[in-house]
């Protein structure tokens, strides 16, 4: 298993999963809010549509196209 | 008679013609056809640009009645008084600046000259060895696709809105892609590119430019960035350019361009291209390393061969009058544009000398005896 850290909750997560599967399974879902308040999620999870834009560790990444690393940060917007 | 105008393209220019003239108590009828242009493409920069005399009036012009309409706009229009900074990354370049300087301030538009330190200070995430900056206070930003359905909105009923697509255009009349005509006391041509379709006599060539936005990091820089040698690029007439050109968009992103290509018509973003873009917003930007671009896209802008609009009277065809050729600037100059056309349609004193921009230069009046052969 690998840990990681969701918006300052640990999250135990088996290896080979996605930061976006880690949204589902740690949080809401939710990636970030858009310039119009809406809440986002990943959607195309192919890293098009950059609907999955976090921050891991400090840099702007999309969830989707990131596996989970024991340790990692990983910060949505809210 | 199906309205007093026919204007052909609901892009800025054709939106701001629209606008001026329903103001003026005209009916318009305004044709799109849906395709984008360069409007949707392009910065929304409100620039001052003084590569010649006829090129400094029009934006300076347009860049006052922008001035006037900002507080009636929508918000959405995101317009915001930002101002541009011509940056110098050499003492010649700070020397060319200071003369930019001079010759804007000779038709009344302010700025003023950053040192080094002044640039450091104003503009932290730039390079720290740049050598100043030339700071125009009246530039903006507008986004332009609201602007332009803004100045449609302007006109109450007066302006009336249809999606088709031209297929012929004959002096005050234009046919619609199902065959059927239409006909105004007189139609504008404002539809950018598309023209030389219609008009195959206009010297019109496409000028394909690429662009980038990065994700949102809002404060990073305050002023739409250009560098000096950006008009030195945006007039090379053939290849490939590019040159820094970056804006703060109201959101936190970052806008980025500008390359200039010829003789491409394929709206593909080209790696090579956006690379040698990236690379030159790299050299003054730096840390831009560190961002995230979400999306990149190409437009096409309208050149005409010395740069300035076609704006007025189609010399060959009585009833048709043009609004386009804008190249990168028509954004800027929409106003401008629409109040010189205006003006002429309506045989009104001009603001500005309206002689450079006219056809002529480029389309000759047939000759007298032509006419009764």
């Amino acid at each position: 298993m690998i840990e990681l850290s969701l918006d300052g909750q640990l999250l135990r997560v088996a290896q080979g999963t996605t930061v976006a599967a880690a949204l589902y399974l740690g949080g809401d879902g939710n990636s970030r809010t858009s310039v119009s308040g809406q809440r986002r999620a990943p959607f195309c999870g192919m890293g098009v549509c950059q609907e999955c834009r976090v921050s891991i560790d400090g840099q702007r990444r999309l969830a989707c196209q990131t596996l989970c690393r024991t340790g990692m940060q990983v910060e949505t917007q809210p | 008679m199906n309205a007093d105008v026919i204007v052909i393209g609901a892009g800025i220019v054709g939106s701001a013609c629209a606008k001026t003239l329903a103001q003026r108590g005209m009916n318009v009828l305004v044709l799109d056809s849906q395709r984008g242009g360069a409007t949707a493409a392009g910065m929304g920069h409100l620039v001052a640009m003084d590569d010649n005399p006829a090129e400094l009036a029009l934006s300076r012009y347009s860049i006052e009645l922008w001035q006037q309409w900002a507080p009636q706009l929508a918000a959405d229009c995101a317009y915001r008084n930002c101002g541009t900074l011509w940056l110098a990354a050499s003492q010649e370049e700070l020397q060319a600046a200071a003369h930019k300087g001079e010759t804007l301030r000779a038709q009344g538009v302010a700025c003023q000259l950053l040192d080094a330190e002044g640039l450091r200070q104003t503009e932290p995430m730039l390079r720290r060895d740049l050598s100043g900056a030339l700071k125009v206070n009246g530039d903006s930003i507008v986004y332009a696709p609201n602007a332009a359905r803004w100045m449609l909105t302007q006109g109450g009923t007066r302006i009336r809105q249809r999606c088709e697509q031209v297929s012929a255009v004959e002096g005050n009349r234009v046919r619609l892609a199902d065959g059927s005509w239409l006909q105004a006391k007189l139609v504008i041509m404002a539809n950018g590119i598309h023209a030389s379709e219609l008009c195959p006599e206009l010297p019109i060539r496409p000028k394909k430019g690429h662009i980038l936005i990065t994700d949102r990091y809002p404060g990073r820089i305050q002023h739409q960035l250009v560098e000096l040698g950006y008009a030195a690029s945006a007039h090379v007439t053939s290849g490939t350019t590019v040159a820094f050109n970056a804006q703060p968009r109201p959101t936190g992103q970052i806008l980025l361009g500008s390359s200039r290509q010829f003789d491409s018509l394929s709206p593909e973003v080209e790696g090579a291209v956006l690379a040698r873009m990236l690379q030159r917003a790299l050299d003054y930007l730096p840390e831009l390393s560190q961002l995230s671009a979400i999306r990149s896209w190409t437009g096409f802008r309208a050149a005409t061969p010395d740069g300035l609009p076609l704006i007025g009277a189609h010399p060959q065809q009585p009833g048709l009058w043009l609004a386009v050729g804008h190249e990168g600037l028509g954004v800027t100059t929409a106003p401008g544009t629409a109040q010189l056309l205006a003006e002429q349609l309506l045989g009104e004193p001009s603001a500005i000398d309206p002689t450079p921009y006219r056809p002529e230069r480029f389309l000759h009046t047939p000759e007298l005896k032509e006419q009764h052969r």
